[in-house]
């Protein structure tokens, strides 16, 4: 058991350094000189000199690399082209936002996914699987701005009932806060739902089907205890998984959501970084972001371990 | 990383759908057909490839022609979608900007095939350290999400249609790399693969001539699924102002226009984001008959998306 989470975090803190070098090329990659091209019109040969030297971009090319991965490995990911903010700091001021917007977004897809998944996959052909199989379907082709857009226009456009964009902290106001958070939440959680609840349906299915849930009705158990003790427990374990890349993912930053709702998360702060060619911000958020991800996916196969021995051999 | 490796075996089991009878090309297009929905959804994609290559010639207005006297018309009979904040018709904005979407998504999932399905085959072919590599440079891409990858190069080579284009090629390659990989594998210790090796074929002949053509249908079926996510992706590059760049129309770019005259003109946003909307609704439902009549085993488009929001 330990040894097969070792190995995986192993390999898992292999690609995590991969993609520290390939964030650190990032900003090689750009075309010209990135500090010239950030400063833009406010160019002086002082600010010029003192932002190159401050983000280390006169040193050699192999000393800058050592000199970013050993930085980043203790959370030191630069400063701000723009603010001369700590990037680390700018990073967690927005991490709370979307945390927020993820869990709850994850809520409200696992209440589609769990109850519709469930269902269409015990009454399959039944009119409630067509409905999940055309929503889900549905669910993934929207595209998120539009499907924003869409709920912007019915809640706070027609109805008014909910603000159109914005953000409260939980901790200030959660009422405000929850006012807030509905759009955006559903937003995102229907479309990551319908995803869910493909998987939970084949799933179930999959359980349904085995020889285990057979025999349990065949010696006369009632059908709610099959489908609970026998059948859903053996689901769980891919359930498990798509729950934890979706909630992976969530955390990733859902970066157009964040932007139309106006909500300051690191998918917002990457966004401003983008327009503004702050390049260690896009740096230090990717990174950030893909060790939330690797992270999130160790956690998985933690968890399937736990779930599943037959796993830790594997 | 594939934690998603395990759900797959199970969508074998239970909607594998007998494969078409053994042959004919025919069979196979009539197991595609065989449903309303897919042949509705064929129907779609043939009218956004006409307007891709005939739009100017069918809108009833040019994609700029500006009238500001006529700005902000709600839907009427001269103006199908109504106008926007320059009086130019949405209906023809709409038809014309089908041409940047077929082309992106085009161009993008045929730079992500060949880098994909070259890196998969080499990979799976060679084994040892090209595997190694190969695979760890692929599992690093697929560590960043989607859109902020394709943000992270765009900032990288400026905003526009080929940053766009190489953005969303780039970001879609492991994909096509892992599935091909994953073929060949099955693929390598054939009898007919150590036939033509026993023989003295070379390495590129038998990948080209023995290799290719027996992994093309896990491919096929993932290409057409790609093409409806890289019209998402450079719908929603171009909403973020990062794609396609005005004056030329694209839906994307129309959305985000129309975002600020959102209590005014519902219409600005509304249509263009329908249009995106049945352009990859279309493509998924294709994709998922391909799979069901080329290879059952393969995921669905929803569970291709499963990491990727």
């Amino acid at each position: 058991m330990l040894q097969y989470l070792l190995r995986r975090a192993g390999q898992a803190l292999v690609v995590l350094v991969g993609a520290a070098i390939l964030v650190f090329a990032l900003i090689h990659l750009v075309p010209g000189d990135p500090v010239r091209v950030a400063l833009g019109t406010r160019f002086d040969p002082e600010a010029y000199e003192a932002l190159r030297r401050a983000s280390g971009l006169d040193l050699p090319l192999h000393e800058q690399l050592v000199r970013y991965l050993s930085r980043a490995a203790v959370g030191d990911l630069g400063v701000s082209f723009r603010s001369s903010q700590s990037v680390f700091e700018l990073l967690m001021e927005r991490l709370p936002a979307t945390i927020s917007l993820g869990g709850a977004a994850l809520v409200v897809g696992l209440l589609i996914a769990f109850p519709l998944g469930i269902l269409s996959a015990i009454r399959r052909g039944s009119a409630i699987d067509h409905v999940a199989r055309i929503g889900s379907q549905v669910g993934i082709s929207v595209p998120d701005f539009w499907l924003a857009i869409l709920f912007i226009l019915l809640f706070a456009g027609a109805l008014r009932i909910l603000p159109p964009s914005g953000y409260v902290p939980l901790s200030e106001d959660p009422l405000e806060w929850l006012r807030h958070v509905i759009m955006p939440a559903l937003t995102v959680g229907l479309i990551s739902g319908s995803i869910m609840t493909r998987f939970i349906r084949s799933s179930t299915l999959e359980a349904n089907d085995q020889d285990f849930a057979r025999t349990a009705r065949a010696k006369g158990l009632h059908e709610s205890t099959v489908l609970r003790d026998h059948v859903l427990r053996n689901a769980m374990v891919p359930i498990i998984t798509v729950a934890g890349i979706q909630l992976a993912s969530l955390l990733a930053g859902v970066i157009v959501v964040e932007v139309v709702f106006a909500w300051p998360g690191l998918g917002r702060l990457t966004y401003d970084a983008v327009l503004a060619r702050d390049y260690p911000v896009i740096q230090g958020a990717v990174l950030l972001v893909a060790a939330i991800f690797l992270f999130a996916n160790l956690i998985v196969d933690a968890l399937y371990a736990i779930i599943d021995p037959r796993i830790r051999v594997r | 990383m594939t934690s998603a490796s395990p759900v797959e075996p199970m969508e074998r089991s239970l909607e594998a759908q007998e494969p078409p009878e053994e042959g004919t090309r025919w069979a196979l297009l009539a197991a595609i057909f065989e449903s309303p929905v897919t042949v509705l959804a064929v129907v779609i994609i043939a009218i956004v490839l006409f307007m891709a290559v005939a739009g100017e010639l069918v809108a009833p207005y040019g994609a700029n022609e500006i009238n500001v006297m006529n700005q902000l018309q709600p839907p009427n009979l001269t103006h199908l979608f109504g106008t926007d904040e320059l009086g130019r018709d949405v209906f023809s904005r709409v038809i014309i900007a089908a041409r940047v979407s077929v082309q992106v998504s085009l161009v993008s999932v045929a730079l992500a095939l060949v880098m994909g399905v070259s890196i998969g085959l080499l990979s799976g072919y060679f084994g040892r350290w090209v595997d190694i590599v190969g695979m760890r440079s692929m599992d690093v891409i697929f560590s960043f999400p989607v859109m902020l990858l394709a943000l992270a190069i765009v900032a990288m080579l400026g905003p526009g249609l080929v940053p766009a284009m190489i953005a969303i090629g780039v970001v879609y390659t492991p994909y096509f790399a892992r599935i091909t990989r994953a073929s060949v594998l099955s693929v390598r210790e054939e009898t007919y693969i150590r036939a033509a090796r026993s023989i003295g074929a070379s390495d590129a002949r038998i990948l080209r001539l023995h290799v290719l053509p027996n992994v093309m249908a896990p491919i096929i079926v993932q290409t057409s699924l790609s093409l409806a996510f890289a019209i998402l992706t450079e719908a929603a590059l171009s909403f973020l102002g990062l794609g396609v760049q005005p004056p030329q129309p694209s839906w994307g770019r129309m959305l985000f226009d129309g975002r600020g005259f959102i209590t005014e003109a519902w219409w600005m946003a509304v249509f263009p984001g329908l249009a995106i909307f049945l352009t990859v609704l279309a493509l998924n439902l294709i994709g998922d008959a391909m799979r069901d009549a080329l290879d059952p085993r393969q995921r669905s488009a929803i569970e291709a998306r499963a990491g990727n929001l």
